[in-house]
């Protein structure tokens, strides 16, 4: 009864936080595109365009919910529905810290810890290929029929080089389990570099690394590889005859994935939720980053770029004040610094996806599948035959 | 309730075999008819993790793998050779295709 | 009790997906149905205590081999099904005979068989990644190397075989 009790309790929790997560990375997203571009993002809404993701909701509620004639029913309504669950079930098994005590219950930060987790996940992302497979196929389009079946081969085509670069991690930890993996990369070398998987002896997986954020750019269907569902090249994509809040589903899916994507490489490569540097030191970084920035907010009070900033900088500097000393209360210490960590990385991982983004051109589509079968497999193969090796003679 | 006897799982499994034979005898496209034969070989498989599980030994569960990745290699060239046929003959219905002339 | 709920549900989930898989007329619809049975299987694998053979049938099965399935049905643009069995045997005999079938199996099952242990998820976890790789690299080394050249075969074969003529 304990048991169903605190899952449920992990559960209302974690996806209060994903959701809430979801809706500000596309703030988020719109900012940093946006100040790439030399332009400001939305401004407006809320202060500095806070309330966008907000506005954006209500607005893709209210919309008309097309079910246009000329469908097939059952599976139109179907294909957001598998996209939008299949994104959201993966974030399950992902754990955030260790174990902990919480009023005399230990529990493990995550919602159930599978023994069979990174397969977990490779699985739901091979099944979710269906949700952009069927959503396509039903709107009955040219062009939702192109980009559905561009981005099914394109997604089953980076699954091989992503299951092969996956392996290698695994053969460093022994263990299959995401938490085991993480624990796994806990410790230094020479007291101050971490065990991650990125400096782990046998053989280092930094070329590993390179190739999962490549291919997870490919999976999630993000720039450099977003032709499948291009503005300028296919009307849509597959999501062309989707109107409101289906259409929200497949956006949120989409964001879901990334979001995922991003916490699998950070457990498997950036070591999970351990610290850059030992514990004593590391434990006032979170302290440091918020201090400075509240600092940052009250300095640009003071030189304000529009008049009203005047009154909301020194609002958002107390309240980053405020988080920076609750990153000091020793009894909650125990909780917050892993997730100080744990979102630092997969925060950097997701600023990177962004920036890509707003960098690189477009792959075409034959270049997309040429890059991958040529090039990306074959590097994976030899990752996996070298940290084998090493793994073997060492 | 106590818990489930393994009889339930090989009568499962045959259950689901039955439903394969009659896919693979009764339907007409060729589609359909593939996936009746995908279907028998889970069936199979269940029948095999059920063994596995009755002599707790884990052969069943390395038979079942086995099982599993013939199943997909005949998949691809059974697909390559459907795509053959649409493209000669123009018609994915098993009746259709019954002289050697094309 | 909760395996034995899960058993149920379960089971009844890929009985049904199987009569619509038959009884469907349109190929995505058999499909997809098709997708409900491994799905359920995969469940059905995790309560005997094969947690690498689920996730292996959900990525082999459900993420790859069906995805072709759905694939070629889209490319193909496979429309309903046209006409039925012409021969009367099967029409009017069919049935009795899959129930007859049916039935022998049962009857073998429960007859023919020695007495079999009940199910209780968690009793055995036998189907680890671990024990699965010492028995397949050991004991069963040469059909593994011998399945490797199959797929590779088979890779071979689609690829020439879906090539498009090129005169």
């Amino acid at each position: 009864m304990n048991f169903f009790i605190v899952s449920v309790i992990k559960i209302v929790l974690v996806f209060a936080v994903f959701m809430t997560t979801l809706a500000y990375l596309q703030w988020v997203e719109r900012k940093v595109l946006a100040h790439i571009q030399s332009r400001t993002g939305p401004l407006r809404v809320g202060p500095h365009g806070l309330m966008q993701p907000l506005a954006d909701v209500f607005k893709l509620l209210t919309k008309e919910d097309l079910l246009p004639p000329y469908v097939n029913k059952f599976f139109y309504l179907l294909a957001p529905f598998i996209a939008v669950c299949l994104a959201l079930i993966s974030i399950s098994i992902i754990p955030f810290g260790p174990e902990i005590e919480v009023g005399g219950t230990r529990t493990y930060m995550q919602i159930s810890d599978v023994n069979v987790g990174i397969l977990f996940i490779l699985a739901i992302s091979s099944v979710s290929v269906y949700g952009v497979a069927l959503a396509g196929w039903s709107s009955n389009n040219k062009y939702s029929l192109m980009g559905a079946l561009r981005s099914s081969a394109q997604m089953i085509s980076y699954e091989l080089p992503l299951t092969l670069v996956i392996v290698c991690p695994l053969l460093l930890a022994n263990h299959l389990s995401l938490r085991a993996i993480s624990d796994s990369q806990a410790g230094y070398y020479l007291g101050f570099i971490p065990r991650w998987s990125i400096f782990q002896m046998p053989f280092p997986q930094i070329f590993g690394f390179l190739i999962f954020m490549v291919a997870a750019f490919a999976e999630t269907n993000r720039l450099p590889f977003d032709l499948p569902e291009a503005e300028n090249e296919l009307v849509a994509g597959f999501h062309t005859e989707y109107s409101s809040m289906k259409f929200a589903c497949f956006f949120m899916s989409e964001y879901a994935n990334m979001v995922t994507i991003t916490c699998v490489a950070t457990l498997l490569f950036l070591g999970g939720w351990h610290p850059l540097f030992p514990a004593p030191y590391s434990n006032w970084v979170a302290t440091a980053v918020l201090l400075f920035i509240a600092i940052a907010c009250f300095f640009q009070a003071m030189r304000p770029a529009r008049k009203r900033d005047q009154y909301t900088f020194p609002f958002f500097g107390i309240g980053f004040l405020i988080l920076a000393a609750l990153w000091t209360v020793p009894s909650f210490q125990f909780i917050l610094i892993p997730i100080f960590w744990f979102a630092g990385k997969v925060a950097f991982l997701l600023f990177t996806y962004i920036w890509v983004r707003g960098t690189l051109p477009r792959f075409r589509y034959d270049q997309l599948m040429h890059f991958a079968w040529t090039f990306l497999f074959p590097c994976a193969l030899l990752n996996l035959l070298l940290t084998a090796l090493f793994v073997a003679v060492f | 309730m106590g818990h489930v006897p393994l009889s339930w799982y090989l009568v499962l499994s045959a259950i689901l075999f039955v439903l394969g034979v009659a896919g693979f005898v009764y339907r007409k496209s060729i589609i359909t008819v593939f996936m009746s034969i995908e279907l028998m070989l889970n069936a199979v498989n269940l029948s095999f993790v059920s063994f596995s599980y009755e002599l707790r030994r884990i052969d069943g569960q390395i038979f079942s793998f086995f099982v599993m990745v013939v199943a997909a290699a005949e998949a691809a060239v059974g697909l390559a050779i459907i795509l053959t046929i649409f493209r000669n003959r123009g018609t994915l219905q098993i009746d259709e295709v019954d002289s050697m002339k094309l | 009790m909760i395996d034995t709920i899960l058993f149920i549900i379960f089971a009844i989930l890929a009985i049904v997906s199987g009569f619509n898989l038959v009884l469907q007329k349109h190929p995505i619809s058999s499909a997809l149905s098709l997708i409900g049975v491994m799905g359920s299987l995969a469940v059905l694998y995790l309560l005997l205590g094969a947690e690498f053979l689920a996730m292996a049938q959900m990525i082999v099965y459900g993420g790859a081999v069906m995805v072709l399935f759905v694939l070629v049905i889209m490319l193909l643009n496979a429309g309903r099904e046209k006409g039925s069995t012409k021969s009367w045997f099967a029409q009017i005999a069919g049935l009795p005979l899959l129930l007859c079938l049916v039935a022998l199996l049962g009857f073998l099952i429960r007859a023919i068989l020695p007495p079999l242990r009940s199910v209780e998820f968690g009793s055995w976890v036998g189907g680890t990644a671990e024990h699965i790789g010492q028995l397949l690299f050991t004991t069963y080394l040469l059909p593994f190397e011998v399945i490797s050249i199959l797929i590779l075969i088979a890779i071979l074969g689609a690829v020439v075989l879906a090539r498009k003529e090129l005169d």
